[in-house]
Parts: structure tokens; C-alpha cells; sequence
């Protein structure tokens, strides 16, 4: 394999990683309060407003519905209006980051629901308001929970971030498509099928370390 | 504690009522025309089976639920009406402990105690101070940067407790407390809410099901039945005294005297034509609970008493003695007038031939 190959390789792997940090560090941000107020918007919860959270989720589950390949496409003129240009990796962070904030609200929201509701009644009692609950109930309770759903989110990027060669993204899953399927040259796609696994692998470990590291409860199975 | 203002709060349940919505229509009624007041500084127990309505009225004090109907004031704080800031206000007055505890299981004992106090805004230099005390007062200095997972139920109870205490308020809620621990631990955690009441001067609702926890720290009991109150008073007078089935149900499983099996299978309710003995209740209580009665009556009348069942016990600080007798069934009237006379109950149960 030639320097100039092994070149490309780097830059593409660099090129990944930077749609996929960005987008898991924006999809963060809008999907986190997105799924927290998911989940206290229920009937019954903290802040139930059935109404809100039955349109809320119907627009997430729409957006989940699109296979990402035909979001990439589909949002080409939003995409222009806030990068400025619908080509290119910077561009394609656009349309992961919008895959990516209803998958981490669902993961959040669901985490959420798992705290168990008798620390959100010790908190109430308290005379905690609904937002003190929040921060500082919830989010440290279902921290593991969100940890790992966080993984899940970055591998799935990982994985969406191989589609946006469609766009110009550029990114591992684009050279192997462009060397190693177009240009006949199977050595290329091993490589970046290699580089796409150990990436996979080492989100995955460390996900798993950092869950672990933040759960203080009893490990499962040691009875309490 | 460093500073307690010390002045604990009454509560007060004016004809209080609560129904809820049954899924798919119509009300159910939990509690009904609830009047109840807890003195001040007082530990009071409001007992009851499950879904008597107990637990309702506990989650009315710090506006957990709200009344349907009625009052509910908290020193002169109606809590029913009370919203938002004012309503988190009255909360930090009233602290609550719980049955499965409801620590946060990501923080360490020190941040489990801090969370009410840095929920009150309080600064994080005077937090370190005040739950470092709370530590110490709750017996669990060792254990202030163990995680709740690390520790028993009883220290789990412990922490609750500190975390109750933190913003020093004027009333603690017990909900169940003691009742996800062993005997062993229920005491120790019982005479520590014993000496908080004693040491901090505030006032303890608690609510269980179990007589003995009211027994043990009580001094105002309250028997609830079917969401209404049917018995209330201090809890002297209505272990000594029951009035209704409900209590008197209550009270078999701790006093210790139910009829021994042979006799409860071959008691009768008419006094037999000849010979047969006479089952009765001897109550003792006040200054006469350790007198040697039955000794006396036997010295003085000549009358043999057979002890079937019996315990002396202390409520509150007072004794109270509970035996169950057989004596010969024809000097019965004579026997119970002495003892009455001596200041003690006497009730009959039946008779055996």
C-alpha cells in the first residue's frame, strides 16, 4: 500500500472522528433536555403535559422513521442554510447531528424513567423544585443508564458517518466505497473495515469503563 | 446540631377527606372526615392496616396529596393551599424518612445529607459543616464517603434520618421507617428518633403497622380503620384501655396475652351450674402495675389464681401489666371486686367446666 494510500487512510479517519464527535457533542445537547422532558412530560410525572409529550414524540418518531441515507438527501437545503454549504464533512455533521438528537432522547428518556420514583417523592419532599429535581436527582441517578446509551449513540454515528459520502462527507466509509469498491481495490476496504471495528471496539470498552466507573449501585445479581 | 430555633410545630387535620379518580370514572374515597391534632413535640403513631388511609394522611403534611375536603395546617400554615415557593418553604420545615430509604444511589452518605441543604441554597462552606455534624449525630462518621450500596438497612435508615434532619425542621414524617429492617435494627433506629424528638424538641408523625413501634417510642396513638380514625388518644390510655375491635386487634400481637389453645378450643360463654373456672382479664396499670396483686388476693381472700397468659410491660415511661387468669369460678365476683377495688380492670372472658 502506497504512503500516499496510507495518507488518505489517516485523513479519513480523522475526518470520522470529527463528524462523529461533533455531531454526538450537538446531538448531546439538544437531545438530553429533549429526553429528560420526554420522560417527566408523561401523565402522572414531574411536569405532565400529556399533550406536548404526545407531539413531541410523534415528530421524534418521525425523524426516526427516515432511513438516514434519505434524511442526508432530503435536508440538502436546510442543511446549506446552516453550514453554508451542503458539501463536504463539515456540512454532513447537519444531518447526523439531526439523526442523532431524537436516538439520545429516546436513550435519555428512557433512562430517566428507570429512577426510581420514590427518590423523586424524597426530593419533592424537600421542597426541591421541578428543575433541582432534574439536575440533581435524575440526571446523577440515570447517569450510567445514559453513559451507555451515549455508546450506542456514537456507534450508530460511526456507522451513519460511512452514508454521508453521498454528500461529499468524505470520512472511512467514503474511501472505501471510492477505492476500495470503485477503483477495484479490496486491500483499501479491509483497512478501513479493520480501522471502522477497533474504532467500534474501543467507544465500546470505553462506555463500558465510564458506565461502570459512574454506577455506585449493588452490582445485579448480589442481593439487596 | 449547631443552631436549632427548637420551637417544633403542631399538626392539625380539620374534617379532612381525600378521594382519588378511579380509573375509568367515578371516585374512591381514602380518607373521610379525618380530625386529628398532633400536639406539638409530641411523638404520635397513627396506626392501620394497608390502604386504611395512613399513608395519605401522612403525604397531606408536607403536600405530597392534598386534601379533597377539609384542612390541613402545619403549625398556622395551611398546607392544602399552599403552591410553589411557599409550599417548598412549609416542605423544608417538615423532613421525611421512608421505608426503602430513597437515597440517591450515586451520591455518598455526606452527598445524600447535603442534598436538602444545597436544594435550600445554602452555602456550600456552612453544607460541609452542618452534614459533618448530621454524620456524627446519626453515628456514621466512618461511613460519610460510602456509597448507600455499602451499607446496611439500618445505616441506610440512618442516613435518611440525618437527611431528614439537615434543614432542621420542626417535623419529622416517618413513613414506615422501620419496617424493611430486622427487630434489632427497628430499635436502634427507634431510639434514635427518641432522642431526636427528645434532643431537637421537634414533633414525629410516624405511621406503621405494627403496635410494637407505637409501644416503644409513642406517646399519642391514633388507630385508623377504612379511612377514618377510630380511636385516638395517648397511647397509655389506649393500650390500657381499647375501645374498638380494630385497636384490640392491634394490640393482641404485642401484649402477649391471648388464651392458650386449650383453653381458647373449650371456653364457654355462660358460667356452669356447678364447680368450672372463671377466664378473666386482669389489666394493671399506673402505680399499681407492680403490686403484687394476685399474691395479695390470694393472702388476703384465701382465692387461687391459675396464671394462663400475661407480660408487663412499659409504655411510654409507665408500666402496664396484662394477665390472663382462671380462678374458681364461684368466688369470681368476689375475686375481680377486690381487684377493682384495688385499682385494677378486670374483664371476663368465659368460663371452662
Amino acid at each position: 500500500m502506497s504512503a500516499n494510500l496510507i495518507n488518505l487512510l489517516i485523513e479519513a479517519t480523522g475526518q470520522t472522528l470529527y463528524m462523529v464527535a461533533i455531531s454526538t457533542l450537538l446531538g448531546t445537547l439538544f437531545g438530553l433536555p429533549l429526553g429528560v422532558f420526554l420522560a417527566i412530560s408523561q401523565r402522572g410525572e414531574l411536569l405532565s403535559s400529556p399533550w406536548v409529550n404526545k407531539v413531541l414524540g410523534l415528530v421524534v418518531n418521525a425523524t426516526r422513521s427516515v432511513p438516514f441515507i434519505i434524511l442526508v438527501v432530503a435536508i440538502i437545503p436546510f442543511t446549506r442554510a446552516i453550514a453554508g454549504t451542503s458539501i463536504g464533512t463539515t456540512a454532513a455533521i447537519v444531518p447526523l447531528t439531526i439523526a442523532a438528537v431524537p436516538f439520545i432522547a429516546r436513550l435519555v428518556e428512557n433512562a430517566i424513567r428507570e429512577v426510581d420514583g420514590g427518590l423523586i417523592e424524597a426530593a419533592r419532599a424537600m421542597g426541591a423544585t421541578p428543575f433541582q429535581i432534574i439536575r440533581k436527582v435524575l440526571i446523577p441517578e440515570a447517569l450510567p443508564a445514559i453513559t451507555l446509551g451515549l455508546t450506542l449513540a456514537v456507534v450508530s454515528l460511526i456507522g451513519y458517518s460511512a452514508m454521508v459520502g453521498a454528500v461529499g462527507g468524505e470520512g472511512l466509509g467514503d474511501l472505501g466505497i471510492r477505492y476500495g469498491y470503485q477503483r477495484f481495490m479490496p486491500d483499501v476496504m479491509a483497512v478501513v473495515v479493520v480501522i471502522l471495528i477497533v474504532l467500534v471496539q474501543l467507544v465500546q470498552s470505553i462506555g463500558e469503563w465510564i458506565a461502570a466507573r459512574v454506577d455506585k449501585r449493588a452490582p445485579k445479581g448480589r442481593g439487596q | 446540631m449547631t443552631s436549632h430555633d427548637g420551637q417544633a410545630a403542631s399538626i392539625i387535620f380539620d374534617t379532612v377527606g381525600k378521594s382519588f379518580a378511579k380509573p375509568g370514572g367515578g371516585t374512591v374515597s381514602a380518607i373521610s372526615d379525618v380530625s386529628l391534632t398532633v400536639e406539638a413535640g409530641t411523638i404520635t403513631g397513627i396506626i392501620g392496616r394497608s390502604g386504611a388511609g395512613k399513608s395519605t394522611m401522612l403525604r397531606m403534611v408536607n403536600g405530597l396529596e392534598r386534601p379533597t375536603s377539609g384542612k390541613v395546617l402545619v403549625g398556622d400554615q395551611d398546607v392544602g393551599t399552599a403552591r410553589g415557593a411557599k409550599l417548598r418553604a412549609i416542605r423544608r420545615d417538615v423532613g421525611m424518612i421512608f421505608q426503602h430509604f430513597n437515597l440517591l444511589s450515586s451520591g455518598t452518605v455526606s452527598e445524600n445529607i447535603a442534598l436538602p441543604l444545597e436544594i435550600a441554597g445554602i452555602g456550600s462552606a456552612e453544607i460541609k459543616t452542618r452534614v459533618a455534624d448530621l454524620v456524627d449525630r446519626v453515628g456514621l462518621t466512618a461511613q460519610a464517603d460510602r456509597y448507600p450500596s455499602e451499607l446496611s438497612g439500618g445505616q441506610k435508615q440512618r442516613v435518611g434520618i440525618a437527611r431528614a434532619l439537615a434543614t432542621e425542621p420542626k417535623i419529622l414524617l416517618s413513613d414506615e421507617a422501620t419496617s424493611a429492617l430486622d427487630p434489632e435494627t427497628t430499635q436502634t433506629v427507634l431510639s434514635l428518633l427518641k432522642d431526636i424528638n427528645r434532643d431537637l424538641g421537634l414533633t414525629i408523625l410516624l405511621i406503621t403497622h405494627e403496635m410494637a413501634v407505637v409501644r416503644d417510642i409513642a406517646s399519642h396513638v391514633a388507630v385508623i380503620e377504612g379511612g377514618q380514625i377510630v380511636e385516638a388518644g395517648t397511647t397509655y390510655d389506649v393500650f390500657t384501655a381499647p375501645q374498638h375491635p380494630t385497636t384490640r386487634s392491634f394490640l393482641s400481637g404485642v401484649t402477649g396475652v391471648t388464651l392458650p389453645a386449650f383453653i381458647r378450643d373449650k371456653i364457654i360463654a355462660e358460667r356452669p351450674a356447678s364447680g368450672g373456672e372463671e377466664v378473666v382479664r386482669v389489666t394493671f396499670s399506673g402505680k399499681h402495675a407492680t403490686d403484687p396483686m394476685l399474691a395479695l388476693l390470694t393472702r388476703d381472700l384465701g382465692i387461687e389464681v391459675n396464671i394462663l397468659a400475661g407480660a408487663v410491660e412499659e409504655i411510654g415511661t409507665q408500666p402496664f401489666g396484662n394477665l390472663l387468669v382462671s380462678l374458681d369460678a364461684a368466688k369470681g365476683d368476689e375475686a375481680r371486686t377486690y381487684l377493682e377495688r384495688h385499682g385494677l380492670l378486670t374483664e371476663v372472658l368465659g368460663y371452662v367446666g
